[in-house]
């Protein structure tokens, strides 16, 4: 008996509901407008919430204060086992993203080092919250520059797709927006759970099943969904509750979201989210908590690409995050919250085959307070940079709308191919 | 009674509807009984489908098609019609005044399973169930079996359409040959059972005696009914279970599934399976072969051998054995609250997607029992073990969580509760219920409960 494909649905199109557009969280921004339609390009961002340790995921492994600084989470060089893989002569990439250092040779992935944004503390929220907002203050606005950058493009139509249950801050404004989730069910909490696990104290059938499900699921989900970090600090956003992280796997999810970008007649633009970056403990180096958020993150942008065909020469792919961690290990195999960390631009637009960086080094003088990598470029004119070079916007709406603080930082030049 | 009646429609039904209870009480297995002699007509939502020749048909034509652009829009229009009967059977199960005869449409169409894994068939499952499962659930085991056993989607489904006896006509001139897969399902699944006493030589001798049984064409156009094609079939006498069978076209299967109907090794494999069914995965000894001598006593009429089974006082315990299917908990779910699960129609639906909305579809897939999906002709396994693995019970809660969330603030839990379960309702429960944080939490609370998880 063969078991092939059924007719079940391919994708479901019914779970791209209609997102927070148009719902006037429109707010203290000027609207810059003017006529301008989208072409064929695709921008995506991956936000990975938590915090993710730049320097485990591209190491400087040539600077000469790497391998004491970090100590036991230091990866080892190119030439030995297990070694990073190596990108310029100085950075390498850790290993679990084996899958995309070939992009590099090929010019499609660029690395942005020793980035950030203009955030200077160590809260979750409110990073997130003001990588999102494109300001300078966290819930400062009640929109994002995504929603922003393609308000004056869409003309009216849903440009946006936000991957998840809902639609994230950066995504959120008077542009109408789609959202797809791979599950519509929400997801238990633990207060809920413990009522239900009471009702089943005479069941042991149904108890047991629960009790095994959630700790698999917690296994499972480690690095896509589960941040006991960030459940404390980052439940609410507006009031609402946060957006869940998806509770699916990433070749799955890159593979779905390609499909809808793929689509000529789909989002254009679609913002994603990875969890499990806030390795305080048991971050690892090669294998490990870290590196297994590594290799979700590489299965997705492999998926993408797979699944975007002749759509993806006309692709980037922003990977940010709201910061890096402490430079040096901390007591329990971790790292805590940092500052600067990496960013990827990935995809057949980019124009890509470089580490983009203003190296600040790694000696005790030159971490910022003395602990973390020192931002030496700001992440705002990285996506401004994309915005202007791949989205086609222009400086005025960039410094006015997108990203409010005016025409500093200058978008960067040259990260799109020509 | 009141006891008696809530198990009556959890049990044998498909979970009471506000005021089920209620009508059931005076009279609990006359409540079920008088359901064995409803009309076997399909009900209202079922009616005017297209049948299994037609869709079929539709099928054969599209893979037909060589051109990829024409050919699309065929086969999205297939797996549109596949979607519109799957929400409307479950609709009817959610609506139906009969819920214990449904539950035998189901059971039934399990017992007789064809699945969408193969995707010749997929267009055709519903109208499959209502031509050859629904008018014989309360009938003769014999017709049933020969109206599913000619039926061009079993025939398509395990390949017995395309089997040639290896001396037929076809089978010298074009090469082909015999597909036992019809014949050892027949054996394995739908009569004797595996422990039934055939042999490989028993498989293959009913695989030649069923070959030409098969689907017609018109002139180069497949109809998609029944032919007996002599070229296929296998000249030449045949021996089944030690029985001798002279050659006699067609004929040699219709005495094949008479005689394995009446095989005693059957009597006890639907006993089985009935028992399991509706009492307990590891059903009572005493039941089985109360419902096995109901068998063999009435010549297989099933209305019979399920009247039998009302009657066993252990199909009446308390104890709630059963761990509810991921359909059957949608559709007593939806029936608790009226037939609505999700009365809010997410915004923007497009056209195309129409067919997704509906809400008890789409809540049996998540859960992983899309309608006519199983995964082998055995059909979906019935037993807790197999449905409440680790990640699917965390599904269920999250579906209940879901549906609290979805319908909490319009409905009273403790209202719910009373009339969808009444006095199988536990204190412990009724507390958990009544003092969640939310009417939504409440709601989610009863539908998690074990009470309600189970049959």
């Amino acid at each position: 008996m063969t078991t092939t494909s059924s007719p079940d649905w391919p994708l479901n199109r019914r779970r791209l509901l209609a997102g927070l557009g148009g719902t006037a969280l429109w707010t203290a921004l000027p609207r810059v407008s003017f006529a301008r339609t989208i072409g064929d390009q695709r921008f995506v961002l991956i936000v990975l919430r938590g915090g993710m340790d730049g320097l485990a995921a591209v190491a400087p492994y040539a600077d000469r204060d790497y391998a004491a600084l970090r100590g036991r989470l230091a990866l080892p060089d190119p030439n030995a086992q297990g070694g990073v893989l190596d990108l310029d002569g100085f950075f390498g990439l850790n290993p679990a993203l084996a899958d995309i250092h070939p992009w590099y040779k090929e010019g499609q992935l660029l690395v942005a080092h020793a980035v950030a944004t203009p955030y200077r503390d160590r809260s979750h929220f409110d990073a997130q919250d003001l990588l999102e907002n494109g300001t300078v203050t966290p819930h400062g606005v009640a929109t994002g520059w995504l929603n922003r950058a393609i308000a004056p493009l869409g003309a009216g139509r849903r440009l946006g797709l936000a991957v998840g249950q809902g639609v994230p801050l950066v995504l959120r404004g008077a542009a109408p927006v789609a959202s797809w989730a791979p599950s519509p069910l929400k997801e238990a909490d633990g207060d809920f759970l413990d009522r239900v696990a009471a009702l089943y104290a005479n069941d042991p059938l149904l108890a047991g099943a629960l009790k095994a499900g959630l700790d698999s699921a917690s296994m499972a989900d480690h690095a896509l969904n589960n941040d006991a970090d960030m459940a404390m600090d980052g439940a609410m956003v507006d009031g609402t509750p946060k957006p869940k992280a998806v509770r699916l796997d990433p070749t799955q999810l890159g593979t779905t979201t390609g499909r809808l970008l793929a689509d000529a007649n789909g989002p254009r633009v679609a913002v994603m989210d990875l969890q499990g970056w806030d390795t305080h403990a048991q971050q690892g180096t090669t294998a490990g908590r870290l590196a297994g958020a590594l290799g979700n993150l590489s299965k997705v942008l492999v998926a993408l690409r797979a699944t975007m065909g002749p759509a993806w020469h006309q692709t980037v792919v922003a990977v940010v995050t709201e910061f890096g961690r402490t430079a040096r290990p901390n007591g329990t195999g971790g790292t805590d919250h940092g500052t600067a960390t990496a960013a990827f631009l990935a995809g057949g637009a980019v124009q890509g085959g470089r580490v983009l960086a203003d190296w600040p080094g790694l000696s005790d003088d030159r971490l910022y307070q003395g602990r973390d990598l020192a931002p030496t470029q700001d992440l705002r004119a990285v996506m401004k940079g994309i915005l202007r070079d791949h989205l086609g916007l222009d400086d005025a709406a960039l410094d006015k709308a997108v990203f409010p603080g005016g025409a500093t930082p200058a978008a960067t030049r040259g990260l799109i191919r020509t | 009674m009141t006891l008696q009646a809530a198990i009556a429609t959890n049990r044998f039904g498909l979970g009471a509807r506000p005021g089920d209870i209620t009508q059931a009480q005076s009279d609990p297995r006359g409540w079920l009984e008088v359901q064995l002699t409803a009309p076997a007509a399909p009900p209202p939502e079922l009616r005017e489908m297209e049948d299994s020749a037609t869709r079929l048909a539709a099928t054969y034509a599209t893979r037909k098609e060589k051109d990829e652009d024409a050919r699309k829009p065929m086969r999205e229009a297939l797996r549109a019609a596949y979607r519109a009967d799957a929400g409307r059977r479950i609709r009817a199960a959610i609506a139906t005044d009969v819920p214990l005869r449904e539950r035998l449409v189901h059971f039934w169409s399990n017992h007789f399973t064809v699945s969408t894994s193969r995707p010749i068939v997929a267009a055709a499952v519903v109208p499959y169930e209502n031509e050859a499962i629904r008018p014989h659930v309360t009938g003769r085991f014999a017709d049933m079996l020969l109206a599913v056993t000619r039926h061009p989607v079993m025939l398509a489904y395990l390949d017995n359409a395309i089997s040639a006896g290896p001396d037929s006509l076809a089978g010298i001139r074009r090469q082909r040959g015999l597909n036992e897969n019809l014949g050892r399902e027949l054996l394995e699944l739908h009569t004797l059972g595996v422990d039934g006493g055939y042999s490989q030589t028993d498989v293959r001798e009913l695989a030649r005696i069923l070959t030409g049984w098969s689907i017609a064409a018109e002139r180069d156009r497949d109809t998609g009914t029944f032919l007996f094609r002599p070229n296929l079939h296998e000249p030449g006498d045949k021996v089944l279970l030690g029985q001798r069978y002279d050659e006699d076209g067609m004929g040699e299967g219709l005495l094949a599934l008479q005689r394995l109907a009446r095989h005693p090794a059957t009597a006890r494999h639907i006993a089985t399976k009935l028992a399991r069914h509706f009492i307990a995965d590891d059903p009572p000894p005493a039941v089985v072969a109360a419902l096995e001598k109901s068998y063999r006593d009435s010549d297989g009429h099933l209305g019979e051998v399920t009247r039998t089974l009302l009657r066993q006082d252990a199909a009446w315990a308390p104890e709630a054995r059963k761990v509810k299917t991921p359909t059957e908990l949608v559709i007593s779910t939806a029936r608790a609250l009226s037939g609505d699960i999700h009365p809010t129609a997410p915004a923007e639906e497009d056209a195309q997607t129409k067919p997704h909305a509906d809400p008890a579809l789409r809540a049996v897939t998540l859960l992983g029992q899309t309608p006519f999906a199983a995964p082998s002709p055995a059909g979906w396994p019935d037993q807790a073990a197999d449905w409440v693995g680790p990640e699917a019970m965390v599904q269920r809660v999250d579906w209940a969580l879901t549906v609290g969330e979805t319908l909490g603030d319009r409905i009273d839990p403790r209202q719910v509760t009373e009339q969808a379960l009444g006095p199988l309702a536990s204190a412990a429960t009724r507390q958990a219920v009544a003092r969640a944080p939310s009417a939504a939490d409440g709601l989610a609370l009863l539908i998690s409960a074990p009470e309600f998880q189970r049959r």
